[in-house]
C-alpha cells in the first residue's frame, strides 16, 4: 500500500485575513488566505486548512466567501474549522466547495453534532479537532491527555483518548490533534499525544500544534504516528517551502507525494 | 481556439464549483446543466458524484439524468464519471445492494478491503497512479503521477481498467471504453496532475475524430489483449455528432 503522508499548511483565518498566533497573544498578519493556499498548492501542499477565528458574528460569512474563493483558485482539498455548530454551517461550506468541516468546541457540547454531519454529508467531510493538554493533578483523565475547548481555555474533565474513541464511533473520518501545551511554542509535536491517539483509533490523524523545524514534521510521521502533519508559521512567513519539507520527511524515510 | 462547450450534469447532490473552476482553467466552457438539449449539444460531459452510491442513483433517476447520460453515452460525445459519477455507470454496488447502476460499463462497484493488510477505510489521500497501456486522458502526465482520493468503494477489476492504485491491493483508480472514460479519485482535487487530466478531457472534446463512431463503439482499451465484453459489443452503434 502506498500511504504518503500528507502536510498540511494551516491558515488561520479572522475576518478574511490570514493570521498566526504565538500561544494566542502575539497575532501577526501573513496576507490574503487565498493567495498563500495557491503558493501553497504550486509548492506541493498536500492539503489546506483554514482555522476561522472570527469572533464577531457580523463577520461570520467572511469565511463562507474565503471557502468559495478558495474553491475558484486552488486544485487541492481543503479544511474549514471555527464557528460551525450545526449541520446548516457545515452545509453552507461544503456547497461552495470546502472538502471537509473541522468541528471541535461544538462537538464537545453535542457529541451528536458528529454524527449529523457524518450522517448528512459522509464521514470523509467530518474532522473532529481535538485540543488536548498534559494534566497531572487529582482531576486528570486516565491518559493524562485532556480535552480543552475554547481555544484551549476551557478545561472538559474529558479524556483526550477516550473522547478520540468517541468521535470516531460517532461517525468522525478524521482527527485534528493539537497538542496546546505545544501549540505556538516550536518546540515540535507532542509525540506521545499523537502516538496515543493515532494507536487507539484507525481514522487518520492529523498531528498539531508546536512545529518549528522540519525535523519535527517528519518526527510527527515517525514517532507520532501520524498520518498527516499540520504546520503554519514556518510556511507562512517564506522560512520553508512545502518542497523542502518533504524533501526533508523523505530523506527520513517518510513516504510523501514528491511535488509534481 | 473556441472553448468548447461541457455539460456538467446536475442532479441536485454535492457541489459542482470545483469541477465547473478546473474545466474553465483547463479552457473548456462549462454549464451545470440536466437540460436533455443543453447536454445533447455540449461537446463533453461530465457526470460528477458524491456520497453513498444509492443516494446517487436515486436522483440521477429522479432528475432524469439516467436518460440524459444514456444519450450522451449513445451519441459518442467525450463523457466522464468522476468518483461516485464513475461508480454510476457500472451496474451495481455492494454499497446498497439492488439498486441498478447506470449499467453503462460491465462490473460492480466493491467495498475497499484487505485480508492481508489493516487499511483505514475511507482511501482519504493521495495516491501514486499505476497506468495500464496508453489513453489519451493521461498524456503529458509526469512520471508517477499522484492523485487525491476520497473513496470506500471502488470498480471490480475488468478489461476496462486504464489506471489503479495499490490500497491493500490493487485498487481500480480509472476506465475507459471508447467515448467513456471514469476516474474514481478526484481529478479537480489532484493539484496540477488533475488539471492536466481535465485539459487532456478538454482535448479529447475539441477532437472531432474522436467523437466519430468507428472509434467510440465496443473498443476494447484492455491492455492485456482481453475481448470486449460481448454485451457491450451487442450495443446498437452510436452516432457521432458531426
Amino acid at each position: 500500500m502506498t500511504a504518503a503522508a500528507r502536510v498540511i499548511p494551516c491558515l488561520d483565518v479572522d475576518a478574511g485575513r490570514v493570521v498566526k498566533g504565538v500561544n494566542f497573544v502575539d497575532i501577526r498578519d501573513a496576507g490574503d488566505p487565498v493567495e498563500l493556499a495557491a503558493r501553497y498548492d504550486e509548492q506541493g501542499a498536500d492539503e489546506l486548512v483554514f482555522l476561522d477565528i472570527t469572533a464577531s458574528s457580523d463577520q461570520r460569512d467572511t469565511i463562507v466567501d474565503l471557502a468559495r474563493r478558495t474553491a475558484e483558485e486552488v486544485y487541492i482539498p481543503f479544511t474549514i474549522g471555527g464557528g460551525i455548530r450545526t449541520v446548516e454551517d457545515a452545509r453552507r461550506l461544503l456547497r461552495v466547495g470546502a472538502d471537509k468541516t473541522a468541528i471541535n468546541t461544538a462537538a464537545v457540547r453535542r457529541p451528536e453534532l458528529v454524527k449529523e454531519i457524518a450522517t448528512e454529508f459522509g464521514s470523509q467531510c467530518c474532522v473532529v479537532s481535538i485540543d488536548a493538554r498534559r494534566m497531572d493533578d487529582a482531576d486528570a483523565p486516565a491518559s493524562g491527555f485532556e480535552v480543552f475547548t475554547h481555544g484551549g481555555r476551557t478545561r472538559t474533565g474529558i479524556d483526550a483518548v477516550v473522547w478520540a474513541q468517541e468521535v470516531v464511533r460517532l461517525g468522525a473520518g478524521e482527527i485534528m490533534l493539537t497538542s496546546m501545551d505545544r501549540d505556538g511554542t516550536r518546540d515540535g509535536f507532542d509525540v506521545e499525544l499523537t502516538a496515543t491517539v493515532s494507536d487507539a483509533v484507525d481514522v487518520p490523524i492529523i498531528a498539531s500544534g508546536g512545529v518549528g523545524t522540519l525535523e519535527h514534521l517528519a518526527e510527527g510521521v515517525t514517532e507520532g504516528r501520524a498520518d498527516a502533519v499540520l504546520a503554519a508559521s514556518i510556511f507562512h512567513f517564506g522560512e520553508h517551502t512545502v518542497a523542502e519539507a518533504k524533501e526533508l520527511m523523505a530523506a527520513r524515510g517518510v513516504t510523501v507525494r514528491p511535488p509534481q | 481556439m473556441t472553448a468548447p462547450r461541457v455539460a456538467v450534469l446536475d442532479y441536485g447532490i454535492g457541489n459542482l464549483r470545483s469541477a465547473q473552476k478546473t474545466l474553465e482553467r483547463a479552457g473548456a466552457d462549462p454549464v451545470l446543466t440536466r437540460d436533455p438539449e443543453e447536454v445533447a449539444a455540449a461537446s463533453g460531459v461530465v457526470l460528477p458524484g458524491v456520497g453513498a452510491f444509492g443516494r446517487v442513483m436515486e436522483a440521477i433517476r429522479e432528475t432524469g439524468v439516467d436518460e440524459i447520460a444514456h444519450a450522451a453515452v449513445a451519441s459518442g460525445t467525450p463523457f466522464i464519471g468522476i468518483c461516485v459519477g464513475m461508480q454510476a455507470l457500472y451496474e451495481s454496488s455492494e454499497e446498497n445492494p439492488g439498486v441498478d447502476g447506470l449499467g453503462i460499463l460491465p462490473g460492480t462497484i466493491r467495498r475497499l478491503t484487505s485480508a492481508e493488510t489493516r487499511i483505514k477505510v475511507p482511501q482519504m489521500q493521495w495516491n501514486r497512479l499505476d497506468l495500464h497501456g496508453e489513453s489519451p486522458l493521461f498524456s503529458k502526465l509526469p512520471e508517477d503521477p499522484w492523485v487525491y482520493f476520497v473513496h470506500s468503494y471502488a470498480p471490480e477489476a475488468t478489461d476496462d481498467v486504464i489506471a489503479t492504485c495499490e490500497y491493500g491491493g490493487t485498487v481500480t483508480a480509472a476506465a475507459a471504453r471508447g467515448n467513456v472514460m471514469a476516474t474514481q479519485f478526484h481529478p479537480e482535487k489532484s493539484g496540477r496532475v488533475g488539471v492536466q487530466i481535465i485539459t487532456n478531457f478538454v482535448e479529447l472534446c475539441r477532437d472531432p475524430a474522436f467523437s466519430e463512431p468507428e472509434r467510440s463503439a465496443g473498443e476494447s482499451v484492455d491492455a492485456a489483449g482481453q475481448t470486449p465484453d460481448p454485451a457491450w459489443s451487442e450495443r446498437p452503434e452510436r452516432s457521432g455528432k458531426q
